[in-house]
C-alpha cells in the first residue's frame, strides 16, 4: 500500500464510523439532529477521499471535472429547493420520490458500467468479469424497482393516481409473475456474457414489475411500501459497490438495506399488517366493504360544536388522538389554537399518538411539532393508554382504526390483536370525523355506538375553526 | 479487493444495520426513514468513479454525470429536509400568554 491508499482508507473507515453513528444517532431524539449532520459530513467526506484518491493516482481529467461539478451543482439545487419548499403533510411522497431517485441513480450507473465498460483489466469469462456481470444486473434490477415502485408510491400518495379497480383482480399476479420471469431470463442472459438486448429488456421487465407490484396497494399501506423500497435502494447502491469495488459503498448500502427492512417490519406490526399481505393482498379497504356485512351501526349519537365546546370547558383533563385525517386536512395549526385556549384555561392538554398515527409512522409527531406542541405533551401508547379512566374528555380527530375496541374485545375481528388506545375508557369521546365511512381497514368501528361517544361530523380543520368560535363565546382563554 | 472480502464487507454491514436500527422511538421512525434514504445515495460515490473512469468524450460521462445528480438529489435532498423535521423535535421555551 502506498500512501493515496492508506489515506483512502482511512478517509473511508471514517467515514463508515461516521455514517453507523449517524444511524444510531437518528434513533435518539436528543441526538437526532447532529446525528443527521454527522452523516451528512460523513458522505461529504467519503466524497473526498474518493476525489482525493484519484487525484494522487491515475488523475482526474478535465472533462470529467466538468461532468462531476454539473452533476453536483443540478442535484444539489433541485434537491435543496424541493427539500426546503414541500410541507410538512407532503413529507411520505417527498421521501419517495428521493427515494425513487436513489434507484434511478443506481440504475443509470449500471447501465453505464454495462455499456461502457471502465474496469480495466477484467478477462471476459473470468471470475471477475462474471461478478462484474452479476453486480452489474442485480443493480439494474432493483435500482428499476425502486425507481418506478417509488415514483408510483409517490403519485398514490399526492392523489395522482388512485387505485383502479382492475388492479385489484387476481390475474395481476399472473402479469406480475410474467414480468419477474422476463426479468429473470434477461437476467440469466446478462450474466452469461450476452450484450446489447437483454439489458434493455432487463430495465424494461424490472421497471413494469415496480409499477405491477405498487398499482394495487392501498394508499394506507403505502408508508410500508417506501420503507420497502428505501430498504430495496441499499441494496442497489451495494450492488453498485460490488461494480465499482467499493467497500465504503457497500457497507453503507447493506446498512440502510437492513435497517430499512427492520423500520418495514416495525411499521407492519403496529398496523397489524403482515408484509406479504400488503406486498400481494391489494388495497384492504376494496376487499373488506363488500365482506364486512355486519358494518351497521344502531347508536350514533351526532351532536353539534356547541356542545362539544360546552363539554370541553367543563373538562379538567382532556386527551386528543390526532389520526391521518387530521394530516389530511393539514389542521394541526388549528388543533394546536384549540388546545392553546384550553390550556390557558388550567385544562389539561395530552396528545396519544398512536405508532402509526398520520401518514406515516412518526409523522404525526413531526406535524404537532411544526404546530408547535411541546415535544412533552405528546405520548406514546402505552405511557397515555392508563391514563384514559382518568381522563374527561377525548378528542378524536381523523382518526378510525387505532381506536377501534374491536381489536381488544372482538377475536373474529380482523384487526384482532392490533394496538388501539383505551379512549372509550374516557368519560366523554368526541370523534371529529368527516362522515361514517369506516378506516382504511374498511371495518366498523365499535367505538361510534358506545353511549360515552358522540360524533360531530365535519372537515377537521373546519370543525376545529368552529370550536375555537365556540370558545370564544364561552369566555375559554381569554384572560 | 477480492470477491470474498467484499462479501464479508457486505454481511458485516448488513448485520450491523440490523443491530444499529432496533430500538427506535416511533416517533423518529419518519425522520430515520428519510435519513436512511439520503444515506443510500451514497451510489453517488459509483456516478463519480464512473465519471472518473470514463474514457474522454464517452457517453459514459453523460450518463455518470446524470447518475450523479439523481443520486446528489436524493442525498442533499435527503438531509435538507430530516433537519427540517428533527429541527422540530429541539425544545422550544413554551409560549406565554401574550
Amino acid at each position: 500500500m502506498n500512501l493515496p491508499d492508506i489515506i483512502k482508507f482511512v478517509i473511508d473507515l471514517l467515514a463508515v464510523l461516521l455514517l453507523a453513528l449517524g444511524i444510531k444517532g437518528l434513533s435518539k431524539v436528543r441526538s437526532a439532529r447532529e446525528a443527521n449532520i454527522l452523516a451528512a459530513f460523513a458522505m461529504l467526506l467519503s466524497v473526498i477521499g474518493l476525489l482525493f484518491y484519484y487525484l494522487r493516482t491515475e488523475g482526474i481529467r478535465t472533462q470529467s471535472w466538468a461532468w462531476i461539478i454539473v452533476g453536483t451543482l443540478v442535484g444539489s439545487l433541485f434537491g435543496t429547493l424541493l427539500a426546503k419548499k414541500v410541507p410538512m403533510t407532503s413529507m411520505p411522497e417527498t421521501v419517495a420520490l428521493f427515494n425513487g431517485f436513489g434507484g434511478m441513480s443506481s440504475l443509470l450507473v449500471a447501465m453505464g458500467a454495462f455499456i461502457y465498460p471502465f474496469n480495466e483489466g477484467v478477462k471476459a469469462g473470468s471470475l471477475e468479469s462474471f461478478i462484474n456481470d452479476v453486480s452489474i444486473s442485480i443493480s439494474i434490477f432493483v435500482g428499476a424497482i425502486t425507481f418506478s415502485g417509488s415514483i408510483v408510491a409517490m403519485a398514490k400518495l399526492q392523489g395522482w393516481l388512485s387505485t383502479p379497480g382492475w388492479t385489484q383482480l387476481k390475474a395481476r399476479h399472473f402479469v406480475n409473475i410474467v414480468f419477474g420471469i422476463t426479468s429473470l431470463i434477461a437476467f440469466i442472459y446478462l450474466i452469461s456474457g450476452n450484450n446489447g438486448s437483454p439489458l434493455w429488456l432487463l430495465v424494461l421487465a424490472s421497471t413494469l414489475l415496480g409499477i405491477g407490484v405498487t398499482l394495487p396497494i392501498g394508499g394506507a399501506d403505502m408508508p410500508v411500501v417506501i420503507s420497502l423500497l428505501n430498504s430495496y435502494s441499499g441494496i442497489a447502491a451495494a450492488a453498485a459497490g460490488f461494480v465499482v469495488k467499493s467497500q465504503l459503498l457497500i457497507v453503507a448500502g447493506a446498512m440502510v438495506g437492513a435497517a430499512g427492512l427492520i423500520l418495514t417490519q416495525v411499521m407492519c406490526k403496529g398496523m397489524n399488517r403482515s408484509l406479504i399481505s400488503v406486498l400481494f393482498g391489494g388495497s384492504l379497504s376494496a376487499q373488506t366493504t363488500s365482506s364486512s356485512g355486519s358494518g351497521e351501526y344502531t347508536n350514533i349519537t351526532s351532536c353539534s360544536v356547541e356542545e362539544c365546546a360546552l363539554t370541553l370547558e367543563a373538562a379538567n383533563r382532556v386527551i386528543v388522538v390526532p389520526g391521518y385525517g387530521l394530516a389530511v386536512a393539514q389542521a394541526q395549526h388549528t388543533l394546536r389554537e384549540v388546545t392553546k385556549k384550553l390550556e390557558q384555561n388550567g385544562i389539561e392538554v395530552v396528545y396519544a399518538i398512536h405508532p402509526v398515527a398520520g401518514r406515516m409512522p412518526g409523522h404525526m409527531n413531526v406535524l404537532l411539532a411544526e404546530a408547535d406542541v411541546p415535544y412533552e405533551q405528546l405520548k406514546e401508547m402505552d405511557v397515555v393508554n392508563p391514563e384514559f379512566p382518568a381522563t374527561d374528555v377525548v378528542l378524536v380527530l381523523g382518526a378510525n382504526d387505532v381506536v377501534n375496541p374491536q381489536a381488544k374485545n372482538d377475536k373474529s375481528s380482523p384487526l384482532y390483536g392490533m394496538p388501539v388506545l383505551d379512549v372509550q375508557e374516557a368519560r366523554t369521546v368526541f370523534v371529529i370525523k368527516r362522515g361514517m365511512s369506516a378506516g382504511y381497514s374498511g371495518i366498523k368501528n365499535d367505538l361510534f355506538d358506545l353511549p360515552n361517544t358522540s360524533m360531530v361530523f365535519g372537515d377537521a380543520k373546519k370543525v376545529l375553526s368552529e370550536l375555537i368560535g365556540e370558545l370564544k363565546d364561552l369566555g375559554v382563554g381569554d384572560k | 479487493m477480492n470477491f470474498d472480502s467484499l462479501l464479508w464487507v457486505l454481511l458485516l454491514g448488513s448485520l450491523l444495520g440490523l443491530e444499529l436500527i432496533g430500538k427506535v422511538p416511533p416517533t423518529l421512525h419518519t425522520p430515520l426513514m428519510s435519513g436512511a434514504n439520503a444515506i443510500s445515495g451514497i451510489t453517488m460515490l459509483a456516478a463519480l468513479t464512473a465519471i472518473i473512469k470514463a474514457e474522454p468524450n464517452s457517453p459514459l460521462l453523460i450518463i455518470g454525470s446524470i447518475s450523479l445528480g439523481f443520486a446528489l438529489f436524493n442525498v442533499v435532498g435527503g438531509f435538507f429536509v430530516t433537519d427540517r423535521m428533527l429541527a422540530m423535535f429541539s425544545r422550544k421555551p413554551i409560549k406565554k400568554n401574550k
